[in-house]
């Protein structure tokens, strides 16, 4: 029975709801993973900071062209009707409400929307790049995660203890337990993995769950 | 109207001590690496221009390119928002030793005060970093119920940036996502130094095309088969 979704479950279980013809900003990284799992017959337009729209896969090894890549600083290639831009226009869509879904990790989201994943505080390089500009703009705002911790804390709490990305800002979370949406500055749960009854997935999460409407069953197959 | 120069020595000929440049790229793509690698050159024969405030996406990537420029020492301050990479060490060592000064600001700013800067507006309100530490300090409004932060222009003395076409009268165009940060710093140099893969005639470039108008650039010169910041990282270069 499984007991957590692996990040490619949880990328999976995102990539879902991406509707047809949405324009989509997946974070460096893990969010990367939601592209292999857009659901067949679906267009989805992908966006990058660096300036481009409709970037497709990864080039064959020895056909990079480092003139083409991504917010990750990866090599890319271009579907049919992708455009190049300049970083103030990239930016305009983020900022500017034209993007449908951002799609970002993090260390932690509070309640109210609040979204922590840029620092992890003193002592470290503090490095932000697009992150704080994604969060505001994009319709929806999802965080893709582990529900909780390495060492087994809520990633999902009251409030957040490390530097703010963003405040506010969530729409909706996909741990490795459960689907939450945020609504009106409270946790609303949607889907829990069918081994989990709410009490054990409350245990482990750091502010209350708040059940207003149907929990679905989370259910992922092996990818 | 010629704005040609016939060698990067010459074009780069007045970047001066305590000068803030704006360099074109989003890590190698669009990084000039000829123009940096000629400065580095003059700063270690002469010991200048050093001092300098660079402004760039990020900070430098192994030992090349504005890695490179932070090895030599010449670089006082980084204006950036990701001065992470796969390499970091040259910035991170000096940051940590408290080195080199950090103004860290995230990318959608940076590219719109920098437009800002190029456009003669001096300052805007952007909801990026309302309620976060990178917001500190900076006067916050409410516009139509929801609360912005207000961000200066930025401008630099210098911008030194990458083109593929350039015609003699400076308007430029660029190849793929290598666009980046380079229109906008263009236009917010007192002075903006390009090196071109190609320069044509004036009529070389369809009017439609082109990206950078050449009213933004005073200096060009041909570097007819630039170096990718990604190809000498893999190769191995060293400082």
């Amino acid at each position: 029975m499984t007991t957590k979704l692996s990040n490619a479950q949880i990328a999976w279980r995102a990539a879902q709801d991406i509707p047809d013809g949405a324009y989509v900003n997946l974070g460096i990284g893990f969010p990367e993973m939601v592209a292999k799992f857009k659901p067949e017959g679906r267009e989805v337009i992908y966006h990058t900071e660096n300036g481009v729209l409709d970037f497709g896969e990864a080039p064959p090894a020895g056909e990079e062209d480092w003139d083409l890549i991504n917010a990750g600083k990866k090599p890319v290639t271009l579907n049919p009707g992708a455009s190049f831009f300049h970083h103030a226009d990239s930016f305009a869509m983020v900022r500017g409400g034209h993007l449908d879904v951002a799609i970002l990790g993090a260390y932690e989201v509070a309640e109210n929307g609040d979204l922590a994943n840029w620092s992890t505080g003193p002592g470290s390089v503090p490095a932000v790049g697009g992150a704080m500009d994604l969060v505001h703009g994009a319709k929806r705002v999802c965080v893709i995660t582990d529900h909780v911790t390495k060492k087994g804390e809520p990633k999902l709490v009251k409030k957040c203890s490390l530097p703010l990305t963003g405040v506010g800002c969530v729409t909706t979370v996909y741990t490795s337990l459960a689907v939450i949406d945020i609504v009106n500055s409270r946790f609303v749960l949607r889907e829990k993995l069918p081994s989990m009854s709410i009490e054990e997935l409350q245990a482990v999460t750091g502010a209350e769950l708040v059940i207003d409407g149907p929990v679905g069953d989370l259910i992922v197959p092996e990818v | 109207m010629n704005k040609v120069y016939p060698g990067i020595e010459d074009a780069l000929a007045d970047i001066q001590d305590g000068m803030s440049v704006m360099i074109g790229g989003f890590g190698g793509s669009g990084a000039p690496i000829e123009l940096i690698h000629t400065l580095i050159d003059r700063y270690r024969k002469t010991g200048s221009p050093g001092n300098l405030t660079v402004i760039n996406n990020n900070a430098g990537n192994g030992a090349v390119g504005i890695a490179a420029m932070i090895y030599a020492g010449m670089v006082k301050k980084m204006v950036c928002s990701f001065p992470r990479s796969s390499d970091p060490k040259a910035f991170t060592d000096k940051y940590l030793a408290g080195e080199i000064e950090l103004e860290l600001v995230p990318q959608g700013t940076l590219a719109e005060r920098i437009r800002a800067g190029g456009a003669g507006i001096p300052a805007f309100y952007t909801p990026t970093s309302y309620g976060t530490l990178v917001a500190e300090g900076k006067p916050v409004a409410e516009f139509d119920g929801r609360m912005y932060v207000q961000e200066r222009w930025l401008k630099a003395d210098v911008a030194i940036i990458k083109a593929e076409l350039a015609d003699t009268k400076g308007n430029l165009t660029y190849n793929k996502a290598a666009r980046n940060f380079s229109p906008l710093m263009a236009m917010a140099a007192k002075l903006t130094i390009v090196q071109a893969r190609k320069i044509v005639p004036a009529g070389g470039i369809d009017p439609e095309h082109v990206i950078t108008p050449g009213i933004f650039v005073d200096r060009i010169v041909e570097v007819s088969d630039p170096k990718q910041e990604e190809v000498l990282l893999r190769e191995g270069v060293q400082a």
